[in-house]
Order: C-alpha cells, then structure tokens, then sequence
C-alpha cells in the first residue's frame, strides 16, 4: 500500500510502448515502475495494434494486483514476440476495486482464456465479454477473492511473516486451537451445507451439451469432414465411422467425466467431454482440487520464505522453479551471482529439464498403455541426477537450493565427477537407447502420429509453452529468445518438430535431452572456482520496491514469476505463469475429433504436474 | 518390415534384463552383488542393470547434507545448549512452526540467552533447513532420521525441547565436514582471541616498561601520595 503512494510513474515511455502512445496519445499513459496503462475502452483496440502492428503475438502472462489504499484493481499484461527476441511489452489496465471490470482480451489472444478466469476467481476482477468467466481454482459458490487483500484465509494469524506469537513468547498452540473450524467461516442466511449444491457441474454439463459449432465446440458435419483419422467411410451428414451407413441410427452426445481420480490424469484432474460415439465433440478441463492459494502463501512470506515454496510448485523440477523466483527477485534487487553459482544454477537447471524430459516420456508411455516398462528405465536416470541433487542441496526433490545472488551450499566433494561421469557416459549411451526402444516402435507411432494436432498458429494463439509450443515448428526458447543467466555462453540449438502431434512432442523432449546434455557438458567443463554468493547471505533480503518479471525455460515451459515489491520485508504481489496450467487452454482444442482413448495421450504429451497447475 | 520396430525394442528389454546378471556374474566371486561393500557402485553411474534396494532390510547411506526436521545442539564441553534464543529460525522458517520462548532473568526482567522452551511441530515443518543455514551459533542443525511414523498425530509430532536436544558428537557424527569446519573457525578465533591478549599483554607489559623508565628517569619527582 506504501508502495501506491511512494511508487512514481515511468518518467517517459520508450520503444515500441512510444509507438503506441503515438498511435493513442490520449489512451495510454506511463505505469508505475514499468510498462504504460492504457484506458479500457480502447484497450481492445491498442491490444490488436500490439499484436498486428508491434508483431507481439504471445500472451505470456495476465494478472491483477489489489491496491485497496487507492481502491483500484491493476490488470497487469506482459506479451512477448516470437519472430523478434527480447523484453516483453508490459502493459496495464486499471479498474476500480468495487466494481472490476475490464474489457477481455481473449479475442486477441486466445491464451487469456484461463488466465482472465484465473484474474477473476482470485482477484475478482470482470472480463467482460469473456465466453465463460466462471471460477476456475476455486470451487464455484466459494464467497470472496481470496487473492484480494482485504481477504482471510480459514487459519489467519496475522498479514505477514514472521508470526509475532512464535518469538519471544513462543507457547506452542495448533492453528485449529486457536481458530477452532468454522469461527471465521461465513455463511450466508439460510445456507445450509448439508444440503447444498452449487450446480456448477450441472451448469458444465448443460454448457458443453449445447456447445454448437459458433461456441467453438462441436464442428458442423462439413467441417468434421477434414477430420484427418481417415479411416472410415463418410455418410450423407458428413458423419465419419465406419463403413456402414448410420443416418438411420439415432444418437446422443453423451458427456462423460475423465476424473478427477483417474489415472491418466496424473492428479487430481478432471476432463468433462462431451462424446459422439468414441469421438470427442467437446472436452472441458476442469481443475482446482489441488488448489492451495500459493500466492496468497506467497505474499504472506518473506522472500526468502518462498524459495522452498516454489519447490511445491512442478515438484518434478523444483531447481527450475527456484531459478525463476531467484532471477524475480534478484532483478528487484540489483544483485547478480558470482560466475561459479551461475554455472552451477546452469548444471542443476539442465539436469532437471534431463530429469523432467525422462519422466514425461515414461508417462506418455505409461497412458499409451506400455505399461511402466519405459516410465522405470526413465526413472532409474532420474534417480542418478536426484541422488546428484541431494548430495547437492539435501534434498532430492524439495531443493530450495538458490539464494538471492548465489546458491545455498557450494557442490560437495565428489559431484563434479559422478556428474562428469553421467554427462558424457551414462547419459547420452541410455538417451540413445531410449530412442532405439521406442522411436521406431510400429505400435507407438500409430497411436501418436497425428493424434493431437497443434498447428503453429494455434500453438502461438494459446499460449502453449515449451516442448507443446516448440514441437509445432515454433523455434522459442526463452535460453534464446530472452537470454538469462549465463545461457548465451553454451552452444547449443533450439529444438524444434514441425508436425505438432503427440509424436512430435514425445520426439522432441529426445531432442532437449540432448541438447541440454551438450549444454552440461560445456558448463562442467568450464565450471569455475571462487565464491558462490554475492554479498552475505542474509534472511531477511532487502528488496526495492519495484516490479519485475523474471521467466525461464522450465521443462515445462515458459515459468515466469512476477514480484511487486513495496520495499517491506513481504512481496505485494506473487504472482506465477505456469505453463502447466496455461498449457491446459490448448487441450480443448487438441482433442476435438480425437478418438477418447487419445485424449489421455494428449494430455498425457502436454506433461503437466498438478501441483503447478492447481498452485 | 512393419514390426522390426517393436522387435528392435523387444531387444533393448532383453538386455536391460540380462544386464543385470551379467553384473552379478562380475561380482560372484566377491560376496556379489548385493553386498554392502559394493552399495555405492551399485548405485553409482557406472552400473548396469537394476539398482533397486530393498528397503527396509536394506537402506541407502545419505549424503551429508541430508536434511529432515531440525535438532538442537547441546554443548557437551560446555555443558550447555548453544541456542541463545535469538529467535531467527522462528523468524525465518517458512511454514512458521518454529516456537520459542526466551528466557527472562526473573529479578531484573532482562532476557537471558537460554531458550525456556522451544518447539517444533513436525507434522508443518517442509524440512527447507532454512533454520540450520541462518542460524549465527550453529545451535539448530537438520537431522538425517526419516523414519518418524507414528500412530498418533497430535502428541508424538510436536517435539519439545527434551525430545530436539541432541548432543554435539551426535552432530560431528552425521555431519562430519560441517563439524570439521566449526573446529575450524573455532581455532580460527583462538588463534585471534589469543594473538589478542597477547597484543594487549605486550601493550601492557610495554606501558609497565615505560612507565617505569619514566619513573627511573624523574626519581626527584615528589611522591603521589
């Protein structure tokens, strides 16, 4: 709230945001910190200029901040180029906090589907115009914002860490003694829980039923005759099946639950589709059962406390995740590690995506039906790098190993040569027979080519992120593309596959293993001695106030995390891009027309881990 | 020929699956394979074949830098904990469930540097060892014991100070490097602790000399008393 007050403009904006006050001088106006706020009622406008005009063509991030002190909501954008590199373009649109609305910009980009529901579930903020703005974390018939700040959770201690119960005077007591469950549990009158039900899965099921081709959902019989699966004859109404004339038989759609158990899923997920016969018309992601308010946790927090949380985040790959909250926050501080901590940040964040890359391919196995033959050979590598990864930081999967401005502990003694070992032995002779074992496999390919099929465009046009966008022929990898840390020093190539199936992108993790096996053989052979912390390492960090953006190439995608400091010991805002669950918006679209089997490799090929998705 | 793919991978499995014996053949005339003296070369990058590990029979040695749930360490020279309670595990430690109460001197209300109670309630805390890192006197250190189920959820997870304080030798033996270096700084400051009040024992032995010279040189000045 300090920050509202202390926080002055962007004295002048420059670069393409000048071209676009030029273009609306009286719309767009400077922002605090960074970017220009442009007026809602030509933000529709200056956002097609922004993607036809400037060329910014990717949504990377939508969110808002809570500034209750000047009683506005802030709808934060950052949106990136995929034919030129660099920084991203920020811009912001401001509401009042009473009564949030802002125009959608899901026409111009689809990729704001999730992320406006994701802004209006926690933050509460309108989209309007949006197609179905309706909570997608929380459970529908939940009261209030929570990411709001005026907002209490159900075990409410104080705003901000530490607790000043814990020390001097520090008698232990359970939260649920000293909340007892339901003393800040509000109800409305007459609310009865035992009885009561949100309709929301009625309200799905009825939506997705009704879906007609203008909703995007169920093709008309002409379109569904360029369905690819060319394996049937085509009836009079343009109905694909097999080679019997069906105009006679009367059928339904029927809409069936892919979870939330079940174990395709890989978690707590659930797919709504809607089916005609075997063939998906419709699918609807439905998640949030994982849903634990990270950034609430997040803005609670010291910064230092939200290292271990971003562990929890894609707990498959937590080196990557601190390396995006590290590389946040160091960009608000002004502080850069020493060259050896960047090459070990480096080594551990490719042994990671190494790590991540094999287990997605197991699992893809595993929802093919090979089952947990080809998930275990992938995970016998993982543990080799995980047994590295504890003798490193301590622990296997929950590193918490990056610091602001260095690493936690330097390598211990004997790591430079099992990775050493692994890097130019073991790891590209087991890649290699991977690719022996299953690339070629008759059964594999039939199942995986052409199933799940993301054109370039679409690709671009939803956001996806990673493995999902790069296996569509788009070369972006932000190593590349936004260069951080020390990655322009590595040769080493930008995967890419240019059919967009499930093959592709099965092929393609192959391709990133290697790749960053080439990237860890360069950075241990260069990996140089001296300090690993820039500073003394203190546990309370100062930070500026400030906002910044800070994104890697996690193995998943694009992970941005972008901090708003007010200059106290806790970040205003914590706000994650998770490509697992921004990766999620092209599900839909991939599995219309797809056999139901296939949605499970599909989702299956988009490698997402719940813990990221749900947050 | 459709199929020399799936045999081709079929090829891969049958040797994944022989590797393994042809490993234990290596070791047959040395005890073999599963046992413990070849544990770390069965784990390490070098093997072939399944490592797998029968646990709980058989369990993996962990790294020194290990870390689950935090201990407290008692000085067993000085016969006294080392933490000081000045409260910044409490201060840093995520999930808050670091709880302490610092000791007053009951007469002058002053704090004393002795914890009077410390908690940790182990069914929060992430393991981050945050505490251990932060901490400025080494009192607070992560354990390496993972076997903590009970059958119980609410008395036996909630570790007070009794149940947290380990001795100092039970540190040196699971942290050994981290030991060495604490005997390290430890002489470290000795060395200057010493060079110091040798310093000042040498200013003071040569004021004592120039005083006395000053006395010799003036021995007609009148008497102080």
């Amino acid at each position: 709230m300090a920050a509202k007050a202390a926080a002055a403009p962007v004295a002048e904006l420059t670069g393409p945001l000048a071209v676009l006050k030029e273009k609306f001088p009286e719309a767009v106006k400077p922002g605090d910190f960074e970017g220009a706020v442009i007026a809602n009622e030509s933000l529709v406008e200056a956002a097609t200029f922004i993607r036809d005009e400037l060329g910014y063509d990717y949504l990377s991030s939508v969110t808002g901040v809570d500034y209750p002190a000047a009683n506005e909501c802030e709808v934060v954008y950052h949106v990136f180029s995929t034919k030129h590199n660099g920084a991203p373009l920020v811009f912001k649109a401001r509401t009042p906090r009473d009564n949030a609305v802002v125009p959608t910009l899901e026409g111009v980009w689809p990729g704001a589907d999730f992320q406006e529901r994701e802004a209006w579930d926690l933050m509460g903020i309108k989209f309007e115009g949006h197609h179905n703005l309706k909570r997608i974390l929380m459970w529908e018939g939940f009261q209030g914002h929570p990411l709001r700040k005026d907002w209490k959770e159900a075990y409410y201690e104080q705003d901000n860490k530490p607790f000043d119960s814990r020390w001097p005077g520090g008698h232990f007591q359970r939260g649920e003694e000293r909340t007892p469950f339901g003393d800040n549990v509000n109800f409305p009158a007459n609310f009865d829980p035992a009885v009561y039900t949100s309709g929301a899965d009625a309200a799905i099921y009825d939506r997705v039923k009704s879906m007609d081709a203008a909703a995007g959902g169920i093709l008309t019989p002409a379109e569904r005759n360029g369905n690819g699966n060319g394996n049937g004859h085509v009836a009079a109404d343009g109905y694909v099946g097999p080679d019997q004339p069906e105009e006679n038989i009367e059928t339904d759609h029927l809409v069936v639950n892919l979870g939330p158990q079940h174990p395709s899923t890989h978690g707590v997920f659930r797919m709504v589709v809607t089916l005609e016969g075997e063939t998906i018309r419709h699918l609807e992601p439905v998640m949030g059962y994982l849903h634990r308010n990270h950034e609430k946790i997040g803005e609670r927090n010291t910064y230092i406390q939200n290292m271990p949380f971003t562990d929890r985040l894609d707990y498959l790959s937590s080196m990557s995740n601190n390396f995006g909250y590290a590389l946040a926050v160091e960009k608000l501080m002004g502080v850069k590690p020493p060259e050896r901590a960047e090459y070990i940040r480096v080594i551990m964040a490719e042994l990671t995506r190494v790590c991540n890359h094999v287990w997605a391919i197991g699992f893809l196995l595993n929802d093919l039906g090979a089952f947990f033959t080809p998930a275990l050979y992938g995970m016998q590598e993982r543990e080799l790098i995980l047994d590295l990864f504890e003798a490193a930081s301590g622990s296997r999967m929950m590193c918490n190993y990056f610091r602001f401005g260095g690493v936690a502990r330097d390598l211990p003694a004997g790591f430079v040569e099992t990775a050493r070992e692994l890097v130019f032995e073991r790891l590209p002779r087991k890649i290699d027979d991977f690719e022996r074992y299953l690339s070629d496999n008759e059964i594999i390919r039939a199942r995986c080519e052409g199933a799940g099929v993301l054109t370039a465009e679409d690709a671009i046009k939803y956001s996806a992120a990673g493995p999902v966008l790069r296996a569509s022929g788009v070369a972006y990898d932000v190593r590349r593309a936004d260069n951080y840390s020390i990655y322009d020093r590595f040769d080493f190539d930008v995967a890419v596959r240019h059919h967009g199936d499930v093959y592709d992108r099965y092929l393609l993790r192959l391709d990133e293993i290697r790749q960053s096996i080439r990237i860890l053989q360069q950075a241990l052979t260069q990996l140089p001695g001296g300090e690993i912390q820039t500073g003394k390492k203190q546990y309370s960090a100062r930070v500026p106030a400030g906002q910044a953006y800070g994104r890697v190439e996690g193995p998943k995608g694009e992970l941005g995390f972008y901090v708003v400091s007010d200059g106290t010991a806790n970040p205003y805002r914590y706000h994650i891009r998770a490509p697992s669950f921004i990766n999620l918006t092209a599900l839909g679209p991939m599995c219309i027309n797809q056999k139901v089997a296939d949605a499970v490799i599909i989702l299956g090929s988009i490698d997402i881990v719940l813990g990221e998705t749900d947050r | 020929m459709y199929g020399s793919g799936i045999i081709k991978g079929m090829g891969v499995t049958i040797k994944h699956f022989f590797e393994s014996f042809i490993e234990d053949f290596r070791y047959l005339g040395r005890g073999g394979r599963y046992s413990d003296q070849y544990m770390a070369a069965r784990q390490g990058p070098k093997t072939t074949g399944i490592f797998t590990v029968q646990y709980p029979e058989e369990k993996l040695p962990v790294p020194e830098n290990f870390r689950y749930i935090p201990f407290l360490v008692f000085d067993t020279q000085k016969n006294e904990d080392r933490c000081t309670s000045c409260g910044i595990c409490a201060k840093v430690c995520p999930p808050q469930c670091i709880w302490i109460v610092r000791t007053n001197d009951p007469k002058t209300n002053r704090p004393v540097p002795q914890p009077a109670d410390f908690h940790i309630d182990a069914t929060i805390c992430m393991s981050c060892g945050l505490c251990a890192e932060f901490c400025p006197f080494d009192a607070i250190k992560m354990d390496q014991d993972y076997e903590l189920s009970s059958f119980e959820r609410f008395n036996t997870l909630v570790y007070g100070k009794e149940k947290l304080t380990r001795p100092d030798t039970y540190h040196a033996s699971i942290h050994p490097g981290d030991w060495a270096r604490e005997l390290q700084e430890k002489e470290e400051a000795a060395r200057k602790e010493a060079e110091k009040a040798k310093a000042a024992e040498a200013k003071k032995a040569a004021a004592a000399a120039a005083a006395a010279a000053k006395a010799a040189e003036a021995p007609k000045a009148p008497p102080a008393a």
